[in-house]
């Protein structure tokens, strides 16, 4: 892996802010006074173990969940109920999930343009350029006119890379990309989002690959029962990490 | 080291060969398989025979009256002489081409749309939609130059079509507006649809058409009165869109939450994730139910005989009880029932074509 993954500059600017937010489902308080900046071109992957709350916090950033307490600005629009700023956010934030879902009734580079042309108002015909360039970027040009179904696993998250990436977003939402993955296409997966990680996108990460977060990260945040218990720069969360909690979870992972 | 040679690909093989491979994996596989095939083979032998002695080798073909019809079998004379009469109701004689007209701009203005090839069929086909209907009014009804030929005339064959073409293509877009409204986070807008679905679907539509066509005048004050055709009509598409809603919404449900995510995180607002994501999918997963009921509607257009409309069965009907043409009550429903047999199969057949056509592969 190469080291030019880490040598970059941040920018000034916070993509992302959380404020204190908090989050209950009925009774159940998910999310715990959470306060999380992102900085331009910062690249932030978050862990921590099962129902810890990792894909409720990223996915607040978009609203696919709403919180109850606290402040999220993204991109200097804070998120509340309005339907204006939720779509305005949503069209600079791209989002890849665990189990892809691309849209089964639409060839692959359909899945590409749908967005670009119907949020963003581009002609058909700029819109599939758009996408032939950002399917080339994921390596599967080829694949262009065949239904999501006719693909494997590794193909169809890369499809769902390049289908965000044709928003041309300035942030990145991964929700464990490779955990519904067999093992030899994660890694196919992961080179993709090195890759996209080298050309500056500002990127927040739920994943359990230690490899992508020591390679990529700027800063790994450990996430339990809802809380940010500790984050640090790769090198130190791993090495040396604060928290009782977080050598027993990561004494876990990195012992299988 | 040894390196591993894959093995070459080989065409499949052939389970079964020519007429009597395709006869043994068919029809006698075994031996409870074999008894249901000669079984079925004595009863078509016990039925057909008579009914093609009766429908065709006996049948009389020619004739003007009823003394024409000697022979044994059916009279299609009867079917003939009044044929005009079950196309056409009472519409005048001379107008009769506006109908043909009607139905031959219909299906040359319907061809494009199913010519893959066309660009931009989309805007093709809602122009289609949103002038057709003015066009096949002003034909069929007159004004603007023609003779104004009242719905009271309207009957036979293009009674039937009008009303069922008009409930299919009023109740589907009702039906889909309903299932989304009864799925709506807004309470006032489910309260109504659930309430609107409920109430048509729990009243039998021959009391929907008898309300609409005996009550309803009772409660209107005497100078409005509505066109009784126009009545029936929108009691029938009202009450099949209920039915449509449902259908829908079953098909809603079977989209998975991942779908309305990945297409709102794309930024798609609620009618374009609804319009290019979730009801393309739902709409493919329900063309069975939908078909079911749109044929079911397609038949029960004939329960319009309540209110004394001659749509294709009222006309027949009619003509059987015709002093001049008494006893030939067979042939005439045996014909009805061949019409309607037509068109349920036929679309029946298309949605099986459209089925197979939608089909995108495995879902994995
Ligand atoms: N819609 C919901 N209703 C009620 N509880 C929920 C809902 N979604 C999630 N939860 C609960 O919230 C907690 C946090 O869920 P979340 O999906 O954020 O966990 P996670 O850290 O992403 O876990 P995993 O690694 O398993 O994906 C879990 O205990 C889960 O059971
Ligand atoms: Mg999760």
């Amino acid at each position: 892996m190469t080291d030019n993954a880490k040598n970059h500059t941040l920018g000034d600017k916070l993509m992302i802010e959380l404020q204190g937010v908090n989050k209950w489902y009925g009774e159940f308080h998910v999310l715990k006074d959470i306060n999380l900046s992102v900085r331009q071109g910062e690249r932030i992957v978050l862990c921590g173990p099962s129902g810890s709350g990792k894909s409720t916090t990223i996915r607040c950033i978009n609203r696919l969940e709403e919180h109850q307490q606290g402040r999220i600005v993204v991109d200097d629009v804070e998120l509340t109920s309005d339907l204006k700023h939720i779509e305005a956010i949503r069209r600079e934030v791209g989002m890849v999930f665990q189990h892809f879902n691309l849209f089964p009734h639409l060839t692959v580079l359909q899945n590409c343009t749908l967005a670009p042309m119907w949020v963003r108002n581009m002609p058909k015909r700029e819109a599939e350029e758009v996408a032939m360039h950002y399917l080339e970027r994921v390596r599967i040009p080829e694949q262009a006119a065949k239904y999501p179904g006719q693909l494997s696993g590794g193909q169809q998250q890369r499809v769902a890379i390049a289908r965000a990436l044709c928003m041309k977003p300035k942030i990145m939402l991964f929700d464990e990309p490779t955990s519904a993955l067999d093992p030899e296409m994660v890694k196919e997966v992961l080179d993709t989002m090195i890759q996209l990680a080298e050309s500056g996108m500002t990127m927040l990460c739920v994943t359990h690959e230690m490899g992508f977060a020591r390679t990529v990260a700027d800063r790994v945040i450990f996430m339990d029962r809802g809380e940010i218990i500790e984050q640090a720069p790769p090198e130190e969360f791993f090495s040396n990490p604060k928290n009782e909690r977080t050598k027993t979870f990561l004494g876990q992972i990195l012992n299988h | 080291m040894s390196t591993h040679v894959f093995k070459p690909d080989l065409p499949p093989p052939t389970l079964s060969v020519g007429v009597l491979g395709w006869l043994r994996a068919n029809l006698f596989s075994n031996g409870f398989n074999t008894a249901l095939t000669v079984l079925a083979v004595y009863l078509i032998w016990l039925m057909v025979p008579p009914v093609i002695q009766w429908a065709v080798l006996d049948a009389n073909w020619s004739g003007t009256t009823r003394e024409d019809c000697t022979a044994d079998g059916a009279c299609w004379v009867f079917i003939q002489n009044r044929l005009q009469q079950f196309m056409y109701g009472f519409y005048p004689l001379s107008q009769r081409w506006r109908v043909d007209l009607t139905v031959l701009a219909a299906v040359l203005g319907a061809v494009p749309i199913f010519v893959r090839a066309m660009p931009r069929r989309w805007i093709y086909a809602i122009g289609y939609l949103l002038v057709y209907p003015w066009l096949a009014f002003w034909l069929l009804h007159g004004g603007l130059g023609l003779q104004i030929v009242e719905t009271s005339q309207w009957g036979g064959l293009m009674l039937t079509l009008v009303i069922a073409v008009v409930g299919i293509a009023g109740a589907m877009p009702l039906g889909i507006l309903l299932a989304l409204g009864r799925r709506s986070h807004m309470p006032a807008i489910r309260v109504i649809c659930v309430t609107f679905i409920e109430f048509w679907r729990g009243v039998p539509l021959i009391t929907v058409l008898f309300m609409s066509s005996v009550m309803l005048p009772l409660f209107l004050p005497e100078q409005i009165s509505i066109d009784k055709l126009l009545r029936a009509l929108i009691a029938v598409t009202l009450f099949e869109a209920a039915y449509i809603a449902e259908v829908v919404r079953g098909g809603l449900q079977a989209i998975p939450k991942g779908q309305y995510e990945a297409a709102g995180a794309l930024g798609l607002g609620y009618w374009r994730m609804m319009g290019l994501v979730i009801l393309p999918q739902a709409l493919k997963l329900v063309i069975p139910g939908i078909v079911n009921t749109f044929i079911a509607l397609f038949k029960d257009t004939s329960l319009v005989i309540i209110i004394g409309l001659f749509d294709l069965f009222n006309s027949i009907h009619q003509a059987t009880v015709d002093p001049a043409w008494l006893g030939f009550a067979t042939e005439g429903y045996v014909f009805a029932a061949a019409v309607y047999w037509i068109f349920c199969f036929g679309m029946s057949r298309y949605s099986m074509r459209l089925e197979r056509r939608l089909h995108t592969g495995h879902k994995r």
